[in-house]
C-alpha cells in the first residue's frame, strides 16, 4: 500500500511578548490550521510560547550549502561592519 | 440523608480518569507522531482533573482515601464513570466520535460549574474548562476533516459517531444525587446540559457532511456502578502494578 506524507511545515515560535519569533522544529500535518494545532501540542507543552506560526516547508528558500563560500566568506574580514568603533557611554554597559 | 458531594466529585472524576486511560491506550499507536502527542497530551490533560476531583472525593466522604486509593483498590462496581468513557478505542474515528460528545458536554457542565457554591469543584472547573475548549476544538476538527474527507475517512467517521451515539444520553441523566445537589448550587443538573450539547455536536455533524444518528438503545447504568463489560479489563490493565505492588513509586 503506497501512502503519501503529509506535507512538512516549519513551526516558529515567540516565547515572550518583544521577542521575534524563533524556529523550533518541524512537523507533518495535512493543512495550516491542523499544522497549528499540531504545533501547539508538540512545541507549547511546557509553556513555551505565545504565538505560534507554521509555514509550509515548501515555501521557505533556502541558501545552498554549496554556496556557502560565496555568500558568507567575503564578510569575514569586513571588521568595519560591526558596530565597535563607538564610545560607549558610562551607564549603558550592556547594550 | 445530605446530599453528598464527594459522590459526585467521584462521578466527575470518574469519568476523567477511564477517559485518561483510554486515550493512554493511543500511546505509540496514534496514526502519526504529532496525533500520538496530542491524544496524550488530553489525557494527561484528563489525569490531572481526575487527581484533584478524587483527592477532593476521599477528603470530602471522611474516609481519608487517597487518590490512588480510590483509583487502584475500587472494583469495577465501585467506579461510577459514564458508560461512554470507558468504550473501546476503535479506530481514530472512534476515539474521536467518543471524545467530540464527552469534551462537548464537559465543557458545558465545566462552564456552569466554575460558579458552584462548593469552592473546590468550582477551581477545578474554572481551570480544567481552558483545557476542555481545547479538546472540543482538537476532536471537532477531526470529526470534520474525516467526514468531509474521502469516501473511507466518510464512512468511518459515520460508523464511530453512531457506534459512541447510544451511550451520551447516560451523560444528561439526573437522579436523587444531582437533584439535591443541584438544588443547592452545588452541582449541575446534567439534564440542562444537553440542548446545548446538542447543538454543539449536531453543528459539527453539519460541517462534516454526517448524518445524525438516529436515537434509540440508551444504554445507562455507570453512575450506580453498572458497566459496560469492556471497564473490567481495562481496570486490570490500569490497576495490575499498583495492586501487585502495593506503594510503588517511581
Amino acid at each position: 500500500m503506497s501512502r503519501r506524507e503529509w506535507p512538512l511545515w516549519e513551526v516558529f515560535i515567540r516565547a515572550r511578548r518583544g521577542l521575534a519569533h524563533n524556529h523550533v522544529g518541524s512537523l507533518h500535518a495535512p493543512d495550516a490550521e491542523t499544522a497549528l494545532r499540531h504545533a501547539r501540542d508538540v512545541y507549547t507543552r511546557r509553556q513555551e510560547g505565545v504565538s505560534v506560526w507554521v509555514v509550509p516547508a515548501a515555501a521557505i528558500t533556502a541558501s545552498s550549502p554549496d554556496e556557502k563560500d560565496p555568500f558568507f566568506a567575503p564578510a569575514a574580514d569586513k571588521v568595519y561592519r560591526h558596530p565597535t568603533f563607538y564610545e560607549v557611554p558610562e551607564g549603558a554597559g550592556h547594550l | 440523608m445530605n446530599p453528598d458531594p464527594a459522590a459526585y466529585a467521584l462521578r466527575l472524576g470518574d469519568d476523567a480518569l477511564i477517559l485518561s486511560h483510554r486515550l493512554a491506550e493511543w500511546s505509540s499507536r496514534a496514526p502519526v507522531l504529532e496525533e500520538d502527542i496530542a491524544l496524550t497530551n488530553i489525557g494527561l490533560d484528563l489525569l490531572g482533573q481526575a487527581r484533584a476531583l478524587l483527592t477532593y472525593a476521599g477528603e470530602a466522604d471522611g474516609t481519608g482515601r487517597s487518590e490512588d486509593d480510590l483509583a487502584y483498590l475500587r472494583s469495577e462496581g465501585e467506579f461510577t464513570n459514564c458508560q461512554l468513557v470507558e468504550q473501546p478505542n476503535g479506530d481514530f474515528a472512534v476515539t474521536m466520535a467518543r471524545q467530540l460528545f464527552f469534551s462537548a458536554y464537559q465543557l458545558e457542565l465545566y462552564r456552569r460549574l466554575a460558579v458552584s457554591s462548593d469552592p473546590t469543584l468550582a477551581a477545578v472547573a474554572a481551570k480544567a474548562v481552558k483545557e476542555v475548549d481545547y479538546h472540543v476544538d482538537h476532536a471537532a476538527g477531526w470529526v470534520v476533516r474525516l467526514g468531509d474527507g474521502t469516501e473511507e475517512s466518510h464512512r468511518r467517521m459515520q460508523a464511530g459517531i453512531e457506534r459512541m451515539w447510544p451511550f451520551t444520553f447516560e451523560l444528561f441523566e439526573s437522579d436523587e444525587l444531582t437533584g439535591q445537589l443541584g438544588a443547592n448550587g452545588v452541582a449541575v443538573d446534567p439534564a440542562v446540559l444537553r440542548p446545548a450539547w446538542e447543538a454543539c455536536v449536531t453543528a459539527v455533524f453539519t460541517d462534516a457532511t454526517l448524518q445524525r444518528p438516529s436515537d434509540g438503545w440508551r444504554p445507562s447504568g455507570g453512575r450506580r456502578g453498572v458497566h459496560s463489560e469492556h471497564l473490567g479489563f481495562l481496570l486490570a490493565e490500569m490497576q495490575h502494578l499498583h495492586r501487585c505492588h502495593p506503594g510503588a513509586t517511581w
